[in-house]
């Protein structure tokens, strides 16, 4: 189950590249989260089939890559999770949608490939810059931006809780698993007849012990309200982070950076 | 507050199961004292603390802390005034950093952020736990957890500190360091536990529960001293009080061959 443990301590990773300090991280809360749902949403605004449109965004996650300081494999890895996912939601555009669409020298791509890709760059994009936002931000900086954009405070609330409840979850589950592979002989994993019960318990086991999670924090004073020691004033800098790059990806949106450079290159007209 | 007295009346407490844990329990503690809550497992005595803080609302019966009744709308002014240790430190620490969990409480009481700075320092230094500010909890070892657990309390600067097995879990250095910790603290103290030599170093006073009562209520001496009750609450004396091992082991040595020999004298 080593690898299981070690799994688990990659989660809090996340929370510990929340609180470094670098460039990034220094940047308001609320400026990082506006920055990422308007990239978010103009990732999503694109046409179904636009692939080379989508590259410049890449930009993005780099910049913040670099001058956040963060492991790049250890974001990947957990964009990696989510893979199964997409691939289920675009595996079938390429039988359904055969009709061609471009061609590459010889080789024809039928549009159901190219709205496929295009599927997956999106994906890509967007769990990268949640991850990235989380890695520079930190999950209690995050909900108290929110709280600041006017989110109603039960559903911040609501995602505080399940981002804690995630790790209180893992860790019961690992203790259940470890506790059931040294009594179990046949080395083959959890059988379909024992899940069940497994599974009950690991939810009686984490509903008890996010309760005193919760006890705890009402004896310190907790009354649904987010407060932060590293609470800052939004500043002008902050302000022109989240314009500047607002406005880099709606020129994104809007100029086809690829084609109008490779116009610019060979001259063609677009 | 003038006085931080803690005053249980007739308390009766039955869980939603229909478990009676409690039944007619009163008793007072005064500002300063330092009492445990002793008795075998299930015996009733993480029911009772919880009612201290107001987890738990007794279904008959009170509880008084300092000038204000325990009801819904003095909870959180009773929660400023009493500190939980809880008994597990992992239920206790959640935040990412041991600054941040420190910071938690204080943040709460709505402190201006130069004094909640200023708390969790000197709450970290009073644990010996100011190193340890940028680490995140859950990598600490048992003893560290521990501290900076206690820590988390300390910053929001109770009155009364409630603790649920202070010492479970430690090797015996942290422990010797948490029982020094505790004895330089003038905060009254109620700490429920079965680290009987604990008690004895830093309890005057010991009440006994058994089945959800209290079947003895007085000085610590006195209850380690009576074998019947100890007996009769699933407890025994302290190790302290039980005399040299060694020298026990080697009067036995003397006196079984000299029985042997006298008998076969006979």
């Amino acid at each position: 189950m080593l690898t299981m443990e070690s799994r688990w301590l990659d989660v809090r990773q996340l929370d510990e590249m929340g609180s470094q300090k670098t460039v990034i991280h220094q940047i308001h809360p609320c400026a990082k989260l506006v920055t990422t749902v308007i990239f978010l949403t103009v990732v999503a605004s694109f046409a179904k089939y636009e692939v080379m449109g989508l590259l410049p965004l890449l930009l993005y996650p780099m910049v913040i890559f670099t001058l956040g300081d963060l492991p790049v494999g250890g974001i990947l890895k957990r964009v990696l999770l989510t893979v199964p996912f997409v691939i289920f939601i675009g595996i079938f555009n390429p039988l359904f949608d055969q009709a061609p669409y471009a061609t590459i020298g010889p080789i024809v791509l039928s549009g159901g490939w190219i709205s496929f890709l295009s599927i997956l760059l999106r994906f890509f994009l967007a769990v990268t810059a949640a991850l990235l936002l989380v890695a520079t931000t930190g999950m209690d900086a995050i909900g108290m931006a929110l709280l600041k954009l006017r989110v109603p405070r039960i559903f911040v609330i609501q995602l505080l809780f399940m981002y804690r409840y995630l790790y209180v979850l893992l860790e019961e589950f690992i203790r259940t698993i470890r506790a059931h592979s040294l009594r179990s002989f046949q080395g083959e994993g959890v059988k379909p007849k024992v899940w069940g019960s497994l599974l009950g318990q690991l939810l009686l086991r984490t509903i008890d012990r996010a309760q005193r999670i919760y006890q705890a924090m009402l004896c310190r004073g907790f009354d649904g309200e987010i407060r932060m020691i590293r609470r800052r004033k939004l500043m002008r800098s902050d302000i022109a982070y989240c314009l500047g790059w607002s406005s880099f990806f709606i020129m994104v949106r809007f100029v086809n950076i690829p084609q109008w450079l490779g116009n610019l290159l060979i001259g063609g007209s677009g | 507050m003038s006085h931080h007295i803690v005053e249980v009346k007739d308390l009766e407490y039955t869980y939603p199961d229909q478990t009676n844990a409690l039944s007619g329990l009163s008793f007072k503690i005064h500002h300063g004292e330092s009492v445990a809550i002793v008795g075998a497992n299930g015996a009733g005595k993480s029911t009772l603390l919880s009612h201290l803080i107001g987890i738990l609302v007794p279904t008959k019966g009170k509880v008084r802390i300092g000038d204000y009744p325990l009801t819904k709308d003095t909870l959180s002014h009773i929660r400023r005034c009493v500190g939980m240790v809880f008994q597990n430190p992992d239920d206790q620490l959640f935040m990412p950093t041991v600054f941040e969990d420190v910071a938690f409480g204080p943040l709460n009481l709505g402190l201006p952020i130069e004094e909640v700075e200023e708390r969790v320092m000197s709450a970290l230094e009073r644990v010996g736990a100011a190193h340890l500010r940028n680490r995140p909890p859950y990598k600490l070892s048992g003893g560290q957890k521990r501290s900076v657990a206690i820590a988390s309390v300390l910053s929001m600067l109770p009155d009364i500190l409630v603790m649920d097995e202070p010492t479970a879990g430690l090797d015996p250095k942290a422990r010797r360091q948490l029982i020094r910790l505790l004895q330089s603290f003038t905060h009254t103290k109620v700490i429920a536990t079965h680290d009987l030599d604990l008690v004895l170093d830093l309890c005057e006073r010991t009440i006994v529960l058994s089945e959800g009562k209290i079947i003895a209520d007085s000085s610590t001496l006195e209850v380690f001293n009576d074998e019947a009750l100890l007996i009769r609450a699933h407890l025994e004396q302290p190790m302290s009080m039980q005399g040299c091992p060694i020298c026990r082991k080697n009067e036995m040595m003397k006196i079984v061959p000299m029985a042997i020999a006298t008998h076969r004298l006979r």
